[in-house]
């Protein structure tokens, strides 16, 4: 069994408030007009996003989709830099140049969010396979979506990751659709993760709205990649709340399977847990909540506070 | 000239969308794919509405597989069928680009002249939607060299029906390039279900005497912005654009600057590389080069990928007034 010590249900309880509250403010201050682009949330998917990372070891790696906030907080960016690169600010972590889908810490191991569907697997093989070069036991955690592993680069990396043994872990969040394009419609198979047998790796399917469910596989993952036994393949069912990005309309779904969606809400069924196994009181359980909004609260003031890039910036970071 | 009576307001959205809609109802060889074209109506709304009229079979929605759409579009091509396809953004084309490139291109050629490959690819291009470095580029110097393909890009809404239709009964792959920051650019557009723009032109937009402009996409609109504004000053600038990227039709472009004797060239794609050069170079190799009465201007994005803020996304590429103090540099008045 693995040990969930109250330090750990503290702060993934946390997190999975954070990044719930960071996607709402987002999303106000998209409808508000104040976000240049779009952005890509993920609501309804903070137990997928925030548990793998909380199952990682330090020094591990993280290679994140387009939809990459709450995978993000779940790695434990800053919330204020976060913030910072999604309105375009100089003190973001990218410096106002990328924005929401590319918010990215790569010193310390993340790797980046990714505008190009599927880009992230290939180079979580690199990554993987500069770990196994220098024998450095990490491992490099891939997330990617359920219409990305129609993308050649899901089958070549595969494929690639089982010959060479790499420790990656590619971790597929189906929310059902690919934009508008319903998951039944575009794979023919019940699970994704039956993919992994034609490669010879792992698969497991399993309810990414388990927090302790999805933590557990994670962690059993990780262990497996970290032992130098190869990659393994998890796909977590769950579901976005919100559209694909800002304007969607969402003409392709229906209402009444949101609803069903959102009586298995992943920050319900954690809160439930901690209820019915006592493990904080409930002033505790509010006051987690209350902390986490604060947070973000907090990082839409710094970042609206923050500079604007200078002009003179275009030109810096071409090249190393 | 058309009377406006034959002609309807309509965006450049709805004019490609009309265009596309008028070969499909005429050709059942033509089908359309894409990812997010049906239910979704495009990501841009360019097919909104044509799979309730065409139906599954011929508005196939495709998984997120580039590669597969450019690949059956080529294959399904050269056994019959007329194939448009959309790549969400041109960016992607990356990653279709080895059988739009080694294999579209070349068959014909390679075979001996045997197969023909007639399909279209959309590709919606260019900055200014926030959408950073990999949803923003201007690509079209890459496929501008690359025998086999043709390239064109329309500026205007009654430009863009012309030109797609053009696109689709044309025998050979034809990249379609769409800005993004036109879709919403209203103007009139010819009703007649026979209105083609020929493809292989450069047309006058704007006829002058001081100072030649070749501008095509969103910045052929600030070209004009530009030359309505050093109008007021009596300057009169005359303004080009190249429709047809590849092959690029070059006469009008010299018969322009040997009456003007100068040329600014600009396009939103990076400077470096960019197909300003190539123009500029055709024009200094021909009979305009002894009239030139200044050096040339070439304007175009700065040798960077496209930034996400705003005010840094909007410096990096050519603006009306890059235009105006061009043209003022040209005829000394700075
Ligand atoms: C190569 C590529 N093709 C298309 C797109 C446009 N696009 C962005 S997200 C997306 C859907 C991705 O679906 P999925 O992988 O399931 O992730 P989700 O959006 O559901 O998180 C599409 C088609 C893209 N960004 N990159
Ligand atoms: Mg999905």
């Amino acid at each position: 069994m693995i040990e969930l010590s109250e330090e750990l249900l503290l702060r993934m309880y946390y997190k999975m408030n954070q990044a719930r509250y960071f996607e709402e403010k987002l999303d106000e201050l998209v409808s508000k007009g104040k976000v240049h682009g779009t952005v890509h949330l993920a609501i309804g998917q903070e137990a997928s996003g925030v548990m793998p990372c909380l199952a990682l070891e330090e020094g591990d790696l993280v290679s994140m989709s387009h939809r990459s906030h709450v995978q993000a907080i779940g790695f434990g960016l800053d919330v204020n830099l976060m913030m910072a690169e999604c309105l375009g600010k100089y003190t973001g972590y990218c410096k106002g140049k990328g924005g929401s889908m590319h918010i990215a810490d790569v010193e310390n191991g993340n790797l980046g969010g990714n505008g190009i569907v599927g880009g992230g697997f290939n180079l979580s093989c690199g990554a993987a396979l500069t770990q196994k070069y220098h024998n450095t036991g990490k491992v490099v955690l891939c997330f990617a979506g359920d219409g990305a592993t129609n993308t050649g680069s899901f089958h070549e990396s595969l494929n690639l990751a089982s010959i060479w043994k790499l420790p990656v872990v590619f971790f597929i969040e189906n929310n059902q659709y690919g934009m508008s394009n319903p998951v039944e419609n575009h794979i023919n198979i019940e699970n994704i993760s039956d993919r992994s047998e034609a490669y010879n790796i792992p698969g497991l399917t399993i309810d990414g709205n388990d927090f302790l469910g999805v933590y557990n596989t994670a962690t059993k993952a990780l262990r497996y990649a970290r032992a130098g036994k190869g990659p393994v393949l998890i796909e977590a069912k769950t579901y976005r709340y919100s559209g694909h990005s800002k304007s969607d309309k969402q003409l392709y779904r229906d209402k009444r399977e949101l609803i069903e969606w959102q009586k298995k809400d992943p920050l319900l069924k954690m809160k439930e847990y901690l209820r019915e196994n006592r493990v904080f009181t409930e002033k505790q359980i509010l006051k987690m909540e209350e902390e986490a909004r604060v947070s973000i609260e907090q990082a839409v003031e710094f970042a609206q506070k923050s500079p604007q890039p200078e002009l003179t910036t275009i030109l810096e970071d071409v090249y190393a | 000239m058309m009377k406006t009576s034959d002609m309807i307001k309509m965006t450049y959205r709805d004019a490609i969308r009309l265009g596309i809609t008028e070969e499909m109802r005429q050709d059942k060889d033509v089908i359309f794919l894409g990812e997010d074209i049906g239910t979704y109506g495009g990501a841009f709304g360019v097919s909104k509405g044509l799979l309730e009229e065409f139906g599954e079979e011929r508005i196939l929605d495709t998984p997120i597989s580039e590669g597969a759409i450019v690949g059956t579009a080529v294959g399904a091509a050269t056994t019959g069928l007329r194939p448009i396809c959309e790549m969400m953004f041109m960016d992607f084309i990356t990653l279709g680009m080895d059988a739009l490139v080694n294999q579209g291109a070349k068959m014909r050629y390679l075979f001996g002249g045997q197969s023909q490959v007639p399909m279209v690819l959309r590709l919606p291009a260019g900055s200014g939607t926030g959408a950073a470095a990999q949803h923003s580029q201007s690509l079209e110097a890459w496929l501008c060299h690359v025998p086999g393909l043709k390239v064109v890009t329309p500026s205007s809404p009654a430009q863009a029906k012309g030109l797609i239709k053009a696109a689709i009964r044309d025998n050979n792959p034809v990249c379609f390039i769409e800005h993004k920051m036109l879709y919403d650019a209203v103007g009139l557009v010819p009703i007649d279900e026979d209105y083609i723009l020929e493809i292989g032109k450069t047309i006058v937009e704007r006829p002058g005497k001081d100072v030649t402009i070749v501008a095509y996409g969103t910045t052929l609109l600030k070209a004009i912005e530009a030359a309505e504004f050093l109008e007021e000053e009596g300057i009169k600038v005359e303004i080009l654009n190249p429709l047809t990227l590849y092959p690029i039709e070059m006469q009008p472009i010299i018969d322009s600057v040997i009456k003007t004797g100068c040329l600014i060239v600009a396009h939103e794609a990076v400077k470096t590389g960019g197909l300003g050069g190539e123009i500029v170079a055709r024009v200094v190799e021909s009979e305009a080069f002894d009239y030139l009465t200044a050096p040339i201007i070439r304007l175009g994005g700065l040798d960077v990928p496209i930034p996400f803020n705003q005010e840094l996304e909007a410096a990096t590429v050519p603006q009306r007034n890059d235009f105006v103090h061009g043209v003022y540099r040209l005829l000394n008045r700075i």
